[in-house]
């Protein structure tokens, strides 16, 4: 046969059976915008973290500044008010709930991004290394991951943040150490069905080395999968942090967080101070669910049954 | 009247892309007790047909036309009544018997729903009529299998329970859509010829729906060929045969490759100008000596369970030169795949030496090995899985060539994966795509350029053509052969079908639960085959042509293809050693390079 009527033939078979190809990720992405809540939720996100980002430009007082003209009667004068320039009040020491309220609401965004970010690497390359290993190797790396599950989570990280002295380090330590373990059973269970995946094979037989695979091969064809659980992840680790400050034992002031606020809120509720609590939760809630509709609508848009 | 009156069938599926047609205003009649043949490619719209008139359309597809059953339209039909005729009087099998029966039903129960939804029986009496179809499409045993799950019979034994749960009401109609498709070729003789018989017996119509000519000439008394959603040509079975009007039609039966002889055009290639016999001997390249691929099995047994060697591969032997291709052949689990890769070393053999170019993979360290895989390279059956999803199909391609030659500059890769990509028949075009968006054959294109990239010395081609439409395949299979006569690699061909190996080798391997039962030269082994299994696997093999098929005699063996652990599975053709516990037939050499497996005599064979 020449070039000619094979070029030919594959020319007659282009234009008789091509379907415009669509990409995986811009079908998902097609699907995702389909998703009214998840749209939604993005945007009220997007403002939050715009609201911690521009905010700062129009606060008349800074964090740490204590307004000593209304610190004495912070209950009846230190009201969110426009007048007196403290647009969400005053906490109970006379600070400016305004600024606090982005300084907290960026503390509790990074921990929770960055907490998500270093859980989902380490999870991921563990998954996909004892996965892809087998035998002997998965059996002992995950009955680790076994026992670390089964001591109470929150026990370590309280345990942790009590002997090595409450810091913004120890507490990213502590989130950390617990929150890859799922990650790394999830990213298993998928290497073990893609392991078996004939392209996988193809790699081997052509001499392709083992880390090599993981990388190539199987990390990227999990990312479905990891993007969607770290999107949930990462309110989970804000919930993590909120819960720990409300004990008090997380971020330590000046610095503090979202939980931090809340839990300063609900202790001086009793005098009426209402706002001190309110200003603080609304963030925390809006910024949990909508990361909780964003993470469900991804799960939607990628999964590979709807495909 | 026709039984059956299709006019202007169309059937419209509601895409992301847009409306697409699948059928576009076909109109066809079935007359009672007929077998009418829909044959087409995939995607031609031929099982989109019957899905209409069976109300069994995807959600986002409407059907409009009509399809008179008996005088009344199925399309229009409220559908308490259109039910009541689907499943009664038109009923309809399935290509994968498996997905199609419940798992979590028994046999019986299953049969049992049939009968009460549509004739109000229960009880015993429904029993009797279950037991009495389940021994009328020869299930052996039928009490029994009666009181079974679907996932305890094999393949054949589903597809006769889907025949006979088809057959309880007895159908004026039965829709067969590609009915043999998933099963081995000697399941599949048997399947047609029960389908057959039934049709003789109960005259009922039959409207089976398939790619392979063979099973139409065995099967059809009309045929209908169907393309784009068209019917192209339609007339008798030996009118199409003997002389098709349509080029498509034409295409379609000399793309088939045949069990009695080498495909026309295959013969009159140039590559192929060695006539395909034994007079390739280059060096030898690769000896493979009592290759042992055993698994462990856990049993359900006992307290603790018992565990037993799944002997996969039991003891093979075989070499292969440089430039040849030695086709493998057998029925599903017969350990074919698993052979070849022990011989890749994807797999670990239990017991038994590779040599390949004189030195024993089995004994070589890993980076040994991994040098060694430059020269050893495979296809795989399923184009799509073979390749990873998230990379272009120029990535694929190229990722031998970083293993192997790494100091190769991005450009110079570049440029061979474009050359490669060419010479499979790739536009350069194609380069970024992603495999999705590529067909299977155009995927098995990529697969083969990056198994060619390093130029092997050796192929393994592991039913790289089975998921193909025939046309297609027929082109794969070119590619292969001209990739031979221009590089030299040797080929190890594996393949369920007979006919495709026949094409393809110089020599052929036949195995049994993991042995060689018949080793010889290609056209010693198709003309003269000694082992009854062999014959038994040519005979089973249907001929696209009509008057040959069925003045053809079958050769049928007794009983199911037994699985490896079933004792004594392997003395199923020495069944006077019966009584010798662990004897294993041994292979002898009947004439030069023609090697045959101990068995008896056919009589006795078959008197079993």
């Amino acid at each position: 046969m020449t070039p000619e009527t094979r070029m030919d033939r594959i020319a007659e078979h282009l234009t008789d059976t091509e379907v415009k190809g669509r990409s995986l990720w811009l079908d998902a992405a097609r699907r995702f915008m389909r998703n009214k809540a998840a749209v939604a939720a993005v945007v009220a996100l997007v403002a939050v973290v715009a609201f911690v980002l521009i905010g700062p430009l129009f606060a008349r007082f800074s964090n740490e500044e204590i307004d000593w003209a209304l610190m004495g009667d912070v209950a009846g004068q230190g009201q969110p008010s426009l007048a007196t320039g403290h647009f969400f009040g005053l906490d109970e020491l006379g600070r400016d709930m305004y600024s606090r309220v982005i300084q907290a609401t960026g503390t509790s965004l990074i921990v929770g991004v960055i907490g998500a970010f270093v859980s989902v690497v380490i999870g991921t390359l563990y998954g996909a290394v004892a996965g892809y290993l087998g035998g002997r190797t998965d059996n002992l790396m995950m009955r680790a991951v076994d026992i670390l599950l089964a001591v109470p989570s929150m026990f370590v990280i309280i345990l942790l943040l009590v002997m090595f002295g409450r810091s913004f380090y120890m507490l990213f330590v502590g989130i950390g150490l617990v929150s890859w373990l799922e990650m790394s059973r999830i990213v298993r269970g998928q290497t073990l069905s893609l392991r078996g995946r004939e392209f996988i094979e193809a790699a081997r037989a052509s001499g392709v080395g083992p880390m090599t695979i993981i990388l190539r091969h199987i990390v990227p064809n999990l990312l479905g999968v990891v993007v969607v659980y770290a999107s949930l992840l990462v309110p989970q680790i804000i919930l993590t942090e909120s819960f720990i400050s409300f004990l008090g034992l997380g971020v330590q002031e000046p610095a503090t967080s979202l939980g931090a606020l809340i839990s300063a809120g609900a202790a001086t509720i009793t005098y009426g101070t209402v706002w001190q609590l309110a200003f603080p939760l609304v963030f925390f809630l809006i910024t949990i669910v909508s990361m909780f509709f964003i993470g469900d609508g991804l799960r939607d848009a990628l999964d590979p049954k709807d495909r | 009247m026709a039984l059956v009156e299709a006019r202007d069938l169309t059937v419209t599926f509601q895409t992301g892309d847009g409306p697409v047609a699948a059928v576009k205003g076909v109109s066809f009649d079935i007359e009672a007790g007929e077998c009418l043949g829909i044959v087409g490619e995939s995607g031609s719209g031929k099982s989109q047909t019957m899905m209409a008139a069976m109300g069994l359309l995807a959600r986002n597809g409407r059907a409009s036309g009509s399809f008179r059953f008996d005088g009344r339209d199925l399309l229009s039909l409220p559908a308490s009544e259109a039910g009541r005729i689907r499943g009664a009087d038109v009923s309809m099998i399935f290509q994968d018997p498996l997905t199609a029966l419940t798992p979590h039903l028994t046999v019986g129960q299953q049969l049992g729903e049939v009968l009460a939804h549509h004739k109000g029986l229960k009880g015993s009496e429904a029993r009797q009529i279950s037991l009495d179809w389940l021994d009328r499409v020869r299930i052996s045993d039928a009490a029994r299998r009666f009181a079974q799950y679907p996932h305890e019979l094999s393949g054949g034994m589903r597809q006769r329970v889907m025949i006979a749960m088809a057959m309880l009401c007895s159908p004026r109609l039965l829709i067969a859509d590609e009915p043999t498709t998933a099963l081995d070729v000697t399941v599949q003789a048997e399947i047609l010829d029960l389908m057959a018989g039934l049709q003789r017996e109960t005259g009922t119509a039959i409207a089976l729906i398939t790619h392979d000519m063979g099973v139409v000439a065995r099967m059809c008394d009309r045929i209908q060929v169907m393309r784009h959603g068209q019917y192209v040509e339609q007339g008798s079975a030996t009118e199409i045969f003997a002389a098709p009007r349509e080029a498509y039609t034409r295409q379609l039966i000399d793309a088939m490759p045949r069990i009695d002889r080498i495909r026309t055009d295959a013969a009159r290639d140039p590559a192929r100008a060695d006539g395909g016999g034994a007079d390739i001997r280059g060096a030898q390249i690769l000896d493979v000596k009592d290759v042992k691929v055993h698994f462990p099995i856990k049993l359900q047994q006992g307290l603790f369970g018992r565990k037993v060697d799944l002997k996969a591969v039991d003891g093979v032997s075989f070499d292969l030169r440089a430039g040849e291709t030695l086709g493998i052949v057998g029925e599903s689990g017969c350990g074919k795949s698993t052979l070849a890769r022990a011989v890749l070393q994807l797999i670990p053999p239990t017991d038994g030496s590779v040599a390949w170019l004189g030195r024993d993979l089995t004994a070589m360290d890993a980076k040994a090995l991994k040098d060694s895989r430059r020269d050893l390279q495979i296809v795989f059956q399923d184009p799509l899985a073979s390749l990873d999803p998230r990379m272009t199909i120029a990535q694929s391609i190229a990722e031998p060539l970083k293993t192997f030659q790494p100091q190769l500059t991005r450009s110079e890769r570049r440029a061979k994966v474009l050359a490669m990509m060419d010479r499979v028949g790739l536009p350069a075009t194609m380069q970024n795509r992603y495999p999705h968006e590529l067909s299977g054959g155009q995927n098995q294109r990529v697969g083969i350029a990056r198994a060619m990239i390093n130029t092997p010395k050796l192929i393994v081609c592991d039913e790289a053509v089975s998921a193909l439409d025939v046309s297609i395949q027929a082109q794969v299979l070119d590619l292969l052969r001209e990739l031979q006569a221009e590089f030299g690699m040797a080929m190890l061909f594996i393949s369920h079908d007979l006919a495709v190996v026949r094409e393809i080798s110089h020599r052929i391997l036949v195995l049994y639960l993991g042995r060689v039962v018949e080793f010889a030269d290609r056209d010693r082994i198709y003309e003269t085959p000694l082992h009854p299994y062999t014959r038994a696997l040519i005979s089973a093999v249907p001929i696209p042509d009509p008057g040959l098929e069925r003045a053809r005699t079958r050769l049928r063996l007794p009983g199911e293809l037994p699985s490896p652990l079933t004792p004594g599975a392997q003395l199923r053709f020495l069944p006077s050693r019966r009584g010798d516990a662990g004897y294993l037939p041994r292979l002898s050499e009947v004439a030069p390079g023609h090697f045959v497996a101990e068995h008896d005599s056919l009589e006795t064979i078959l008197a079993q």
